[in-house]
């Protein structure tokens, strides 16, 4: 199974974490920093790999594809296929790419709630559930219509932005 | 009103990236904001806070477990939106040991059976990371209809969820087993999918339960055309294979097909890995696996290679000829840009080691050490070490060559193995005693060169050779050199411990050179008594032997009379050194050695070890203190007695003159005997004496240190030697008359000591056996060659022959690696119940509520040692988990409750229970005697079902 999913900016700034067994936080935060340690010293244009035994423990395997600032790591088992798991984070990204008309790292950060229904569609609990980037949007697209419409119902308005810069 | 003014998630995301007061007081403001507002009796504001909390938690590592209880709270809000936020939270921050857990059962089963396929969405989604074990059971039921769900939206997370489920609740085997095997036939690929991916990880932990569905897999993978469908049914196959000949043989085929047919890369990869490790045994299988190895390997894609490369070292313990064909790329890899495939490549060059190309591979490793970074050439210096010493040192046959590689390895710049080295080196010593003139030799090398003192990772390397060239002295060249070296001002450098075995080298060399001064002016003495008899008498023997010991005896006479007349004999040394090197010249080494124990260069070296060693009085190191002190009082004694009675040659001084001598005697047979390795077992061999009870009340600690390792076979140390020296010292020590040694002698013996250090290294024609040392120029320039080098070499099938016959290595009982602990037979509930639901028969109930654990083995093993350690809590647990629990741990509450749940006849259990008499029960161990009777059980099972399996298959 996959038991993890990051995306880390290329400052270290982690901008996406799931974990699909449960870890403490401070555990979190300890496993994004040596991920992003080991990623931060390899050089461009070698393989997507790195020894995770050493991070999460025996039979773990990571795979990571850097696009642009961003860091798009999976960690699983062996019961992935390390090239099914490239081809996943591809998959993710190019869902994100149309989530957000040329999907930057800005998008990513304001789109907390989204990239976590996007991921969702696509893993669960774990394990690949959906490897169509369509069928991933239509989910996607339905779920946000159905929660919009669930706000819409309220009558105070949700709040204002006045107070960003207090 | 208030939520007019809430800052949102996405406001908190902004401030947060505009804020001036700094990150954490920014959160930190954000945080006691979002404490006060979840406290809201608002929904929405309640929800906000929520998700604020959730980001925070989850990009910036708060802990959020105070807010679980409005976690709970928020999930049962009526709007989609806030479910989604309650959901959201609760997937991210419970665990098992949230205790607000047990109140959301009902919101998710009202979720689960919601009309609106989204809601039933997020709890599935839900579910599957925080599903426990009454949350599993209590809610398996809607699951079991969800599985039969005509949308495939909420069908493929029920599937999911399953593998959640079944590990927490074994028991939902019985209900949703079958729905989940007749989705693995729907027309839906994402269905079959998903279904396949959790068959495929129940199955990764115990395939032989799933033997039975092997015909149903089969047909997926020859029918299926969708690729992540295949990899997951290929992990299948490589694991049910090697459990069933037969299956592997029908797998073969349609695997090969796929590898034939197939352009995607993954699946190629799996169908390899597939045939690697599940079905090796097809040797045309293997053949067409490592064409596409090949093609992988040579690859511009650095993912492909490094995956090959892992392919190969999968394969090479049993299919070498697979690696062999492929070295070139191997060899090539190891100068990759990339670690990983550096690493992989190194491995695979290591796998290929034999005896018979052992030294070639290694030098050549050694050349790509010194060009590589500090990282990788310790990982090389690292696989060398572990792979020559396995076994007893198994593939060396030239151990001279294996002594001097060592000491190269300690010349190489990076190398930070001084630890593994040392202990080689020294092991060796005691082991090998053909090489150990090679060892002095190399000893020598490295504490003659003043650099190396500098570099902290040698010192233990240093050591070891300081001890080795006191140790085995008889075989040193030149002792005064090596003195010098054990005495050069730079050990200052070393720590204070390898000081200390320095000294005592220093002084086991002394006690040789004057043993060996001894027993050559022995002879001499007593060819000057007979000197007047041997030219009387005319005898053809006694002639010869006259004749024989000349050189030496003219030698000795000239050195006599003049100590006797005059008492500075400086000056007359110089003529007589130069009438010494010119007998040098004729006799052979043994013999120029002990012509160089004269009286003259005893001296020296007294005084020379004497103004090198005082200072060590002052040293705050006690071992320092204690030895130098030992030869300071040693010198004084040999001194007064020794030297100086040949002036007086006094008849009453002769027998004083025995006494010393056979002092120095003494000392010189204890240092010389022989050490030999210490079996790791040898404590273990002493026989307890009666009475003693080791093994009383310490059953527990077993278990509880069972699984700590047992020190490794490097039991060596060297203590034992410094022992040994400290008994010989039981001489009485004299009053000491401190000599002060003329300090311009001291300099200029510093100088000789350097100048012979620079002569040495420009002379290479100093003979290297059959193995050039490292800085060798000639070898730097060939390093480029390398790769053609080593691929040469390989390419040549020739053995090289080996001059030399494998010397004897001793060997131990305890060499052998300790025999691993058996590893614990896999506790398979959930398969033993899964066998039970494929084979039809339900006598075998499970208890399911035996662990508590999760599937992963490690989390396992901690759960067992635990619920060894208490007992107590256990039983307790037991209490708690039955006021709620269809089953538990102990089989008639089992029973019992499998009677009221699921109305499984009572006897079943009670058959069980017999079953369960054979072990008997402690009621403080039930526990672990509970899973010992499971685990006898599983094998039960298996044999029972074997000859089942044929049926489904053919």
């Amino acid at each position: 199974m996959i038991r993890s999913v990051m995306v880390i900016n290329t400052q270290g700034k982690p901008r996406l974490a799931k974990f699909y067994e449960f870890q403490p936080v401070e555990k979190q935060q300890e496993l994004i920093r040596s991920v992003y340690g080991v990623l931060s010293s390899r050089a461009e244009n070698v393989s997507n790999f790195v020894d995770a035994e050493s991070i999460f423990g025996a039979d773990t395997r990571l795979v990571y594809k850097h696009f642009a600032t961003l860091y798009f790591v999976f960690v699983f088992d062996s019961s992935e296929n390390e090239l099914a798991m490239l081809d996943l984070i591809q998959v993710f990204v190019e869902t994100l790419d149309k989530c957000f008309k040329n999907v930057c790292e800005l998008d990513v950060v304001l789109n907390y709630s989204k990239m976590h229904t996007v991921l969702d569609e696509i893993i669960f609990g774990g394990q690949v559930l959906e490897t169509s980037s369509t069928e991933v949007m239509k989910a996607v697209e339905e779920i946000s219509r159905l929660e919009s419409a669930s706000n819409a119902i309220s009558l105070v308005p949700k709040s204002v932005s006045a107070w960003q810069s207090r | 009103m208030e939520n007019l003014f809430q800052r949102t998630l996405e406001d908190l995301i902004k401030g947060l990236r505009l804020q001036l007061i700094g990150e954490s007081a920014f959160l930190s403001k954000a945080l006691d904001e979002i404490r006060r507002e979840i406290k809201s009796t608002d929904a929405d504001t309640k929800a906000n806070a929520l998700h604020k909390l959730t980001y925070l938690s989850s990009l910036h590592f708060y802990n959020m477990s105070f807010a679980a209880f409005h976690v709970v709270e928020l999930l049962s809000s009526t709007r989609f939106s806030h479910k989604k936020i309650a959901y959201h939270a609760a997937a991210h921050s419970f665990s098992d040991d949230t205790p607000v857990l047990v109140l959301i059962t009902n919101q998710l089963r009202k979720d689960l059976t919601s009309t609106n396929e989204l809601e039933v969405s997020l709890a599935l989604e839900c579910l599957s990371r925080i599903a426990t074990i009454d949350l599993a059971r209590d809610l398996t039921p809607e699951i079991f209809t969800l599985l039969g769900s005509g949308k495939v939206f909420v069908r493929k997370k029920a599937i999911g969820v399953l593998l959640r489920v079944f590990d927490k609740y074994p028991d939902a085997v019985r209900v949703c087993f079958k729905r989940l095997v007749e989705n693995l036939e729907s027309p839906d690929s994402q269905i079959v999918s998903v279904a396949v991916g959790v068959f495929c990880e129940l199955a990764l932990r115990e395939p032989r339960s799933y033997l039975p569905m092997a015909p149903e897999f089969y047909k997926i993978l020859v029918d299926s055309k969708n690729n992540w469908v295949l990899i997951k049914v290929l992990k299948i196959f490589a694991k049910l294979a090697p459990l069933e000949p037969r299956l592997a043989k029908r797998v073969v085929e349609p695997v090969c097909e796929h590898i034939r047919r197939t352009g995607a890369k993954s699946l190629l990869f799996e169908c390899i890995r597939t045939v690697m490790t599940g079905l090796s045994d097809y040797e045309s299988a293997v053949k067409v696996v490592v064409v596409k190895i090949r093609e992988m390997l040579v690859d511009d894609d650095p993912n492909l290679k490094y995956l090959a490369l892992q392919a190969l070292s999968v394969v090479a313990p049993k299919h070498l000829w697979a690696v062999l064909e492929n070295k070139e790329v191997v060899i090539k890899s190891l100068s990759d840009v990339d670690t990983n495939i550096r690493l992989e490549s190194l491995r695979l060059v290591m796998a290929m080691l034999s005896e018979n190309n052992v030294a070639e591979i290694c030098r050549v490793l050694v050349n790509y050490a010194l060009k590589s970074d500090s990282e990788f050439c310790n990982e090389i210096l690292d696989s060398i070490l572990s792979t020559c010493c396995s076994n007893v040192y198994e593939i060396i046959i030239d151990f001279d060559w294996y002594v001097s590689l060592l000491g190269e390895m300690a010349r190489i710049p990076h190398c930070q193995k001084g630890e593994e080295i040392e202990k080689q080196l020294i092991d060796i010593g005691m082991r090998v005693k053909e090489v150990r003139p090679e060892l002095v030799r190399v000893s020598r090398d490295l504490l003659i060169d003043p650099a190396l003192p500098g570099n902290p990772f040698l010192h233990r390397i240093l050591s070891a050779a300081a001890w080795l060239s006191g140790q085995y002295v008889e075989f040193l060249i030149n002792p005064f050199e090596l003195m010098e070296a054990l005495l050069q001002p730079r050990t200052i450098l070393l720590a204070p411990f390898i000081r200390a075995i320095y000294v005592q080298s220093a002084l086991k060399v002394l006690v040789f050179c004057l043993n060996s001064y001894l027993l050559q002016r022995g002879n001499t003495a007593s060819f000057s008594t007979f000197d007047g008899l041997v030219l009387e008498r005319d005898d053809p023997e006694s002639s010869i032997l006259a004749s024989c010991d000349a050189p030496v005896h003219c030698i000795q006479d000239e050195g006599f009379n003049p100590r006797v007349l005059n008492q500075s004999f400086e000056g007359l040394s110089v003529e007589y050194d130069g009438e010494e090197t010119s007998t040098l010249g004729q006799t052979s080494a043994l013999s120029s050695l002990k012509d160089g124990f004269t009286r003259e260069s005893i001296i020296n070296l007294l005084n020379r070890v004497e103004l090198a060693v005082t200072p060590l009085t002052g040293s705050y190191d006690v071992e320092i203190l204690e030895r130098a002190r030992n030869i300071l009082c040693f010198i004084e004694l040999i001194r007064q007695e020794l030297l100086d009675s040949p002036v007086h040659k006094d008849e009453s001084l002769e027998s004083e003159e025995a006494q010393v001598s056979q002092i120095i005697k003494v000392m010189h047979d204890a240092f010389s005997s022989d050490l030999g390795p210490v079996s790791v077992s040898a404590q273990e061999r002493v026989p307890v004496p009666d009475g003693l009870m080791l093994a009383e009340n310490l059953e527990d600690l077993e278990k509880i240190f069972g699984d700590v390792q047992l020190p490794s076979l490097s039991s060596f140390s060297l203590g034992s030697p410094q022992y040994e020296e400290r008994a010989g010292f039981s001489i009485p020590i004299h009053e000491s008359k401190e000599e002060p040694a003329p300090s311009n002698e001291s300099t200029s013996l510093l100088a000789e000591h350097r100048k012979q250090h620079g002569l040495y290294y420009l002379s290479s024609a100093k003979k290297e056996d059959n193995y050039p040392p490292a800085n060798d120029p000639k070898l730097q320039v060939d390093t480029n060659d390398d790769d053609e080098d080593l691929v040469k070499l390989l390419v040549s099938k020739k053995k090289p022959c080996h001059a030399k016959p494998r010397p004897v290595v001793v060997k131990l009982d305890g060499d052998q690696a300790p025999i691993a602990a058996n590893p614990r037979p896999k506790e398979d509930v959930l398969s033993g119940t899964v066998q039970n639901v494929l084979l039809g028969s339900d006598t075998n109930p499970t208890s399911s509520q035996s662990k508590v654990s999760t599937k992963s083995s490690s989390k396992r093993k901690g759960k067992e040692k635990l619920n060894v350690d208490s007992a107590k809590e256990n039983l307790g647990d037991v209490e708690k988990h039955d006021l709620g629990n269809p089953s538990s741990r102990n089989s008639k509450h089992h029973s019992h409750g499998k009677g009221r749940r699921h109305g499984s006849p009572g006897k079943k259990g009670d058959e069980r229970e017999e079953n369960g008499q054979k072990v008997k029960q402690k009621s403080s161990h039930r526990h672990s005697k509970h899973q010992a009777r499971q685990r006898a059980e599983v094998p039960l099972n298996v044999v029972a079902q074997t000859p089942v399996v044929p049926d489904f298959l053919l």
